[in-house]
């Protein structure tokens, strides 16, 4: 049974079973996992996994040249994945203690295969109060690509837990991966994600990360290094938070080979929480492009938006550049669209979702109407 | 169409508009003249009823309806559409979603897109990085699919280029029955027998009389309407003499 180790969350829960067909979980845990972009059905997908607490319950690839693997084991089959692990990000207390990963996924695509559907990954939290940590490492080889999707969710019951997820992505020569990130927590859930990804020559690597919902805590701050040539990185970030929310997302690029680009995106939008949006981009060599964009929306008289966009140039020769803004929807963008026949909700709205309409790659149709139901319920707030 | 009584309008606390007395009857299209900040663009914008141009004195009355305390989409919806000289960015927002806000649904974004030389402009954000004239095109379509009866249209040629300002004053003549649209099957007599649309066209430079024909032209100075009568003679004499001498008529 569980016992309380840290910072009041309980560290152990008792193994679930591994679970054969995911559609047989409950229905309101279905639909949970749906807002994540996670399919139980396992249609349109190249491979599932999925944690529960801190048991892997399933693990399935549905196309060759695509693993998905419960790390601890791909570590023991392929010895020479150990010289990937721990070497981005540092290892955590206990995987110091015992020289083995926490439980999480692997996921690798062998040279020069394009995964024809995405693969998706669950981590859900099950148990009230606990401590999930998660060790994960992506592997995209040479010339091969993958759209990952992982969603991150509390069961339609828990209310207070601590999510902390490490992972460690590596885009090798030519290869390219989409990762979209969808979190849809408790509001009692404090959450800290580590992650950082190694880009080599001509690889593309685009990260989505969408958190609509409220949370008690979110603190995070992934980075890329881009080390070969052409390299190029895209960071988009979708925010709502309501009131009780905390939330201080970043990300950071090291533009270090020539040619290499990186754009980040962040949209934030307050109905009441706290949005600390942060983004960093540090041209290291010379013929280095990179872009940032922090906008922030303010929906609610309380709240606030602290926008931190950071240029850092280590050489002469780069083009770095930053747009950042944040304010309420402006009355005359409203009036604008009331010319043109709105009511006044409906061009707020309008306007709302026009900002959150970031355009991201590879997103499921499910969550774009998440999307939408998530900026209709911000309406209220207004 | 639509009348002005006595009209009053204040920005702020400052008075921009007095005793506006303008009456504009079913097909007919009405230009303005005045200098630079005499109040063109307010009396457009209060007619729309935007919230920053505050009514102080006399009514709005639109097809016999006083609609001085009317929100701008009530007005959208009875019939007024306006055409911006500046209009703001909507990130985010396409202009074909502009377009079928404004046509509900009720015509294809391409077509009209395509008369005004916009096809490319439609998945593109509204009015984001347009030209002058490209956001002059982008208004106009989105009257086209508004299709009202009174247009509002400020400063229509300003930033425009000689190319493109046929096709403005020819998507006006559009809009105002002066000519028939490629997508109307009715021949163009039935048209200009039964014209309807009435337009309210504020030009600063006259140049826009080239291409349309107007009924009634009036000299805005200083907040005040100086006088009225035929756009053309109107027209003439600024270009003489200049708004100077309206400060004997105004006063």
């Amino acid at each position: 049974m569980a016992r309380e180790v840290e910072e009041g969350f309980l560290l152990e829960a008792e193994a679930h079973p591994y679970i054969e067909d995911l559609e047989t979980l409950p229905a309101e845990e279905k639909e949970r996992l749906l807002h994540t972009g996670v399919d139980v059905t396992g249609a349109g997908r190249a491979g599932t996994f999925m944690q529960l607490d801190h048991s892997v319950v399933h693990c399935r690839s549905d196309q060759e040249g695509v693993e998905v693997l419960n790390i601890q084991e791909a570590l023991e089959k392929y010895p020479w994945a150990r010289e990937y692990f721990g070497r981005l990000l540092p290892l955590l207390p206990e995987e110091r203690k015992s020289g083995k990963p926490l439980s999480g996924f692997f996921v690798r695509v062998l040279p020069g295969v394009e995964a024809r559907y995405p693969v998706q990954a669950s981590l859900y939290i099950g148990y009230e109060g606990l401590a999930q940590k998660v060790r994960n490492l992506v592997i995209v080889e040479e010339g091969a690509a993958l759209d990952l999707i992982t969603g991150c969710a509390t069961g339609a019951f828990v209310h207070r837990g601590l999510h902390v997820g490490v992972t460690e992505i590596y885009v090798k020569k030519g290869g390219r991966l989409s990762s979209t990130m969808i979190h849809n927590w408790g509001e009692e859930v404090v959450v800290r994600p580590r992650g950082a990804t190694l880009v080599e020559e001509g690889g593309v690597f685009l990260s989505n990360y969408v958190c609509l919902s409220g949370v008690k805590s979110l603190l995070m701050y992934p980075f890329a290094n881009l080390v070969g040539r052409e390299a190029v990185a895209r960071y988009n970030t979708i925010l709502i938070a309501p009131p009780g929310t905390k939330m201080d997302i970043g990300s950071r690029v090291n533009l270090s080979a020539p040619g290499a680009k990186a754009e980040l995106i962040a949209r934030a939008i307050t109905t009441g929480g706290e949005v600390i949006s942060r983004g960093r981009i540090v041209g290291e060599v010379a013929g280095v492009r990179g872009h940032l964009e922090c906008r922030g929306l303010m929906l609610s008289e309380r709240g606030r938006i602290y926008a931190v966009p950071e240029l850092e140039a280590l050489v002469a020769n780069v083009e770095l550049s930053h747009e950042a803004a944040v304010g309420k929807v402006a009355e005359e963008e409203i009036e604008y669209l009331m010319a043109r026949g709105l009511d006044e909700d409906e061009a707020t709205a309008t306007i709302v979702r026009g900002f959150l309409n970031v355009q991201i790659e590879g997103l499921p149709p499910a969550l774009q109407k998440d999307i939408d139901r998530a900026v209709a319920a911000c309406q209220l707030g207004i | 169409m639509l009348k002005l009584e006595n009209l009053g309008v204040a920005v702020g606390d400052r008075l921009i508009l007095q005793e506006i007395n303008l009456e504009i009857k079913p097909g007919e299209t009405h230009v303005l003249f005045g200098p630079n900040g005499s109040g063109k663009t307010t009396l457009l914008g209060t007619i729309m009823g935007f919230s920053r141009y505050r009514v102080v004195e006399g009514r709005i009355l639109f097809k016999g309806e006083d609609i001085t305390a009317l929100p701008v989409n009530e007005r959208a919806v009875r019939g007024i559409g306006i055409a911006f000289q500046r209009p703001p960015t909507l990130r985010g927002v396409l202009l074909r979603d502009v377009i079928r806000i404004a046509s509900r649904d009720d015509v294809s974004p391409d077509a009209l897109a395509a008369g005004l030389n916009l096809t490319d402009f439609l998945d593109r954000e509204v009015n984001y990085g347009f030209s002058g004239g490209e956001l002059k095109r982008s208004e106009l379509v989105q009257l086209l699919a508004q299709n009202p009866a009174l247009a509002l249209l400020d400063e229509p040629e300003s930033g425009v280029d000689l190319e493109n300002m046929a096709l403005i004053g020819q998507a006006i003549n559009h809009l105002l029955e002066k000519e028939v649209a490629p997508w109307s099957d009715r021949p163009l007599r039935e048209i200009r027998l039964g014209r309807t649309r009435s337009g309210l066209i504020i030009t600063h430079t006259g140049y826009i009389l080239n291409y349309v024909e107007a009924d009634v032209g009036h000299v805005l100075y200083q907040g005040r309407l100086s006088c009225s009568g035929n756009p053309r003679e109107l027209f003439g004499c600024i270009k003489r003499v200049g708004y100077g001498e309206c400060i004997r008529c105004t006063f």
